[in-house]
């Protein structure tokens, strides 16, 4: 996963000065919070089963070799053949090479958060392997060349026009409608051929039950269901994390995610597969076990909690931040709260030291979370290490500067006479709105109020 | 590649070495319900309703005019049925039926649609649930023609989503069936958060629901 192009102060700016993005994202946000406080409020339950979600998700961490070998044996006795990857470049080139054996210049993808991360995509390219995104809205950002900026709805910040323009100038030329059902019809007409003809499908998994070795995958289009059946090949990439021990444990998963995520009480379709089966779907399934990272998460004892998400998005929607800056402002795969933990760990908190402060820590998002992951603790706990990994000489010496004047109020005074004179060249409308470097850092998303024409303390010197 | 197996499996283990057990998974949360089969069968209908799909409660040896009926409503003539499908489901329906024996997808693609049965229904999320029993078919069956034609019996009807995988634990773990849950009929939500039915599942879903046991 590459690191952010630029901090999230900075991207956040360009993005906020977007008014069709904020319109976009406000009625998105709103309407999926509300769907999903319905369908959660009408589980008696919802408690019982986040805490059965943690604690699971809690013990597969805790014994994730036992559980991962367990996964890979019982995957090769159903007939699959297992990979090992530790980094993106190690799985990509496992997806080229089984298309490369099956002669197939095109794979066709389920939407899958794993292979975003590791640009799947951008590497079968350099291979002359073309990947197409079969799901709605990640087919749109690919015939655009944009990328997602929700976990779940990757367009939510496109509009109806605007997707229809973009169809009329690449599948369906002459579409006049921008009705969704008309899109969605144009969609359905191109992608058809696509997945008669595919050799090779590639999907990602939502969960992989490590005693039976059966992988899951939750969807709301068919599109997921026709390239995990369609295909005579199929590879599934998973995350080390996304196991749980047994069948059984499903059974709060996909109560947990689908209400999380769209606020439906079911998705439309779930499909779980058990290696080969004769005669229906692929013949050859291929399951590459994916680390890139999540090792390093994992040997983190507050922040290794990040592993515990199931990507429903749900920490997106409540996010005062997120619902106004968008997906994009995070340059990262992993978008909003999660992504503000998850991201920095994955690549190094060097690599995004930003991420962890884009957040007003008020809580919102551990309070939806189907799995109880306490955002809010593990960004306090990476702020700290961004600052002892990072940053902090600045502030540091600004520090100890500032405890030398308050050592005694001689110096005190001192200094404010001499900033209440500097003040006058800077103040504009009753406020300082710039100081000059390296206090600019503060101005930049700050203005600051001017000192008062007498202190707190010369105040009470003239009274006594 | 058994480097790389190697290899994470030592990260993993170094990162967890000082993790105590945790312990087991508190499991307080509903797997049994206390409603009886009416009570149940009234509730999964009304939410196969929500989700936009059409369902109908009929007598057991009413189906066949059901699904008569329902493919005359969509203008569906040829219809595949699962190789394994009861015969007194079609008897005399008057459809033209294709059994899948291993039909070619591109001839799948031409069919009106398609009849299957059910192996579980949950009540509380107006789900069905296929395992790739004979009478339900392959999974691209119920995939791939535009309209799906589900006979879920009265007794395949329980509460709960625990008790579903429960019935089905057997089916996937001695006989590696694949499961397919099904809620409705496809659909997106991706243009501005506006549901679409249909997008490349079957668009149009009907749930026919026998009254008795059969």
């Amino acid at each position: 996963m590459r690191a952010p192009g630029e901090s999230f102060p900075a991207a956040a700016h360009h993005e906020l000065a977007n008014p069709q993005l904020r319109a976009n994202l406000a009625n998105a946000t709103t309407t999926i919070r509300t769907k999903r406080a319905r369908v959660v409020e009408e589980l008696p339950d919802w408690q019982a089963l986040r805490d059965a979600g943690s604690a699971i998700k809690a013990d597969v961490m805790a014994n994730l070799d036992t559980y991962l070998l367990e996964f890979e044996a019982a995957l090769t006795a159903a007939g699959a053949t297992v990979h090992w990857a530790r980094d993106g470049a190690e799985a990509c080139a496992v997806v080229a090479q089984v298309a490369r054996a099956h002669g197939a210049q095109e794979v066709v993808k389920v939407k899958s958060l794993a292979t975003d991360e590791i640009e799947l995509n951008r590497s079968l390219a350099q291979e002359g392997i073309h990947a197409l995104e079969t799901d709605f809205a990640e087919l749109i950002l690919q015939l655009d060349g944009d990328w997602s900026s929700h976990i779940l709805v990757p367009a939510i910040h496109r509009n109806r026009t605007e997707i229809r323009d973009l169809f009329r100038r690449t599948i369906a030329p002459g579409i006049e409608s921008d009705e969704p059902a008309v899109l969605a019809e144009a969609a359905r007409l191109h992608l058809r051929e696509r997945f008669l003809e595919a050799k090779v499908g590639v999907s990602g998994a939502n969960f992989g039950v490590a005693r039976t070795g059966t992988l899951c995958v939750v969807e709301s289009e068919g599109n997921g269901r026709m390239c995990t059946t369609l295909p005579p090949v199929l590879v599934t990439i998973i995350g080390i994390e996304k196991l749980v021990p047994t069948l059984a444990d499903l059974e709060v998963f996909l109560q947990l995610l689908p209400r999380s995520a769209t606020g439906e009480r079911m998705n439309p379709y779930t499909s779980l597969w058990t290696g080969v089966s004769d005669g229906d779907g692929p013949q050859e399934l291929h399951v590459v076990l994916l680390d890139n990272g999540r090792t390093r998460v994992l040997a983190d004892e507050i922040g290794r909690q990040a592993l515990h998400c199931i990507r429903c998005s749900a920490c997106l929607n409540v996010c005062p931040v997120y619902s106004r800056t968008g997906g994009h402002a995070y340059g990262s795969v992993y978008p909003g709260p999660i992504g503000a933990i998850l991201t920095p760990q994955l690549i190094g908190i060097e690599n995004a030291p930003s991420l962890p402060f884009a957040s007003s820590l008020c809580g919102a998002c551990y309070e939806v979370c189907p799995v109880k992951i306490d955002i809010p603790r593990v960004l306090l706990h990476l702020r700290a290490r961004a600052v002892d990994t990072v940053g902090g000489r600045g502030e540091r010496s600004a520090m100890r500067a500032a405890a030398w004047v308050f050592a005694r109020g001689s110096r005190l005074r001192a200094a404010q006479r001499l900033g209440r004179i500097a003040q006058r060249l800077l103040l504009s409308g009753g406020v300082i709105r710039r100081l000059p470097p390296p206090l600019s850092a503060w101005t930049r998303t700050r203005d600051l109020r001017p000192l008062a024409p007498r202190g707190f303390v010369e105040e009470r010197g003239e009274r006594e | 590649m058994s480097e790389a197996r190697d290899q994470i499996l030592a990260r993993v283990r170094g990162a967890i070495a000082q993790t105590p057990r945790p312990a087991a998974a508190p499991r307080a949360y509903r797997r049994a319900d206390p409603r009886g089969q009416a009570e149940l069968i009234e509730q999964f209908c009304e939410r196969v309703g929500d989700y936009r799909a059409e369902v109908q409660r009929v007598r057991a040896d009413r189906v066949a005019d059901a699904i008569r009926t329902a493919a005359q409503r969509h203008r569906a003539q040829r219809l595949a049925v699962a190789p394994g499908l009861p015969q007194r489901w079609t008897a005399g329906c008057g459809l033209q039926l294709v059994p899948d024996d291993g039909l070619a997808v591109r001839e799948l693609d031409t069919l009106d649609g398609v009849i299957s049965g059910a192996s579980v229904a949950i009540a509380e999320t107006g789900t069905i649930v296929l395992s790739g029993a004979p009478h339900e078919g392959r999974r691209l069956l119920s995939l791939v023609p535009d309209l799906h034609i589900c006979v879920v019996e009265h007794q395949q009807v329980v509460g709960l989503l625990p008790q579903a995988l429960e019935r089905l634990h057997g089916a996937v773990s001695d006989e590696r069936r694949p499961l397919t849950f099904i809620s409705g009929p496809s659909a997106t939500s991706d243009i501005e958060l506006q549901r679409v039915e249909g997008v490349h599942g079957p668009r149009r879903l009907v749930v026919i629901v026998t009254q008795e046991p059969s």
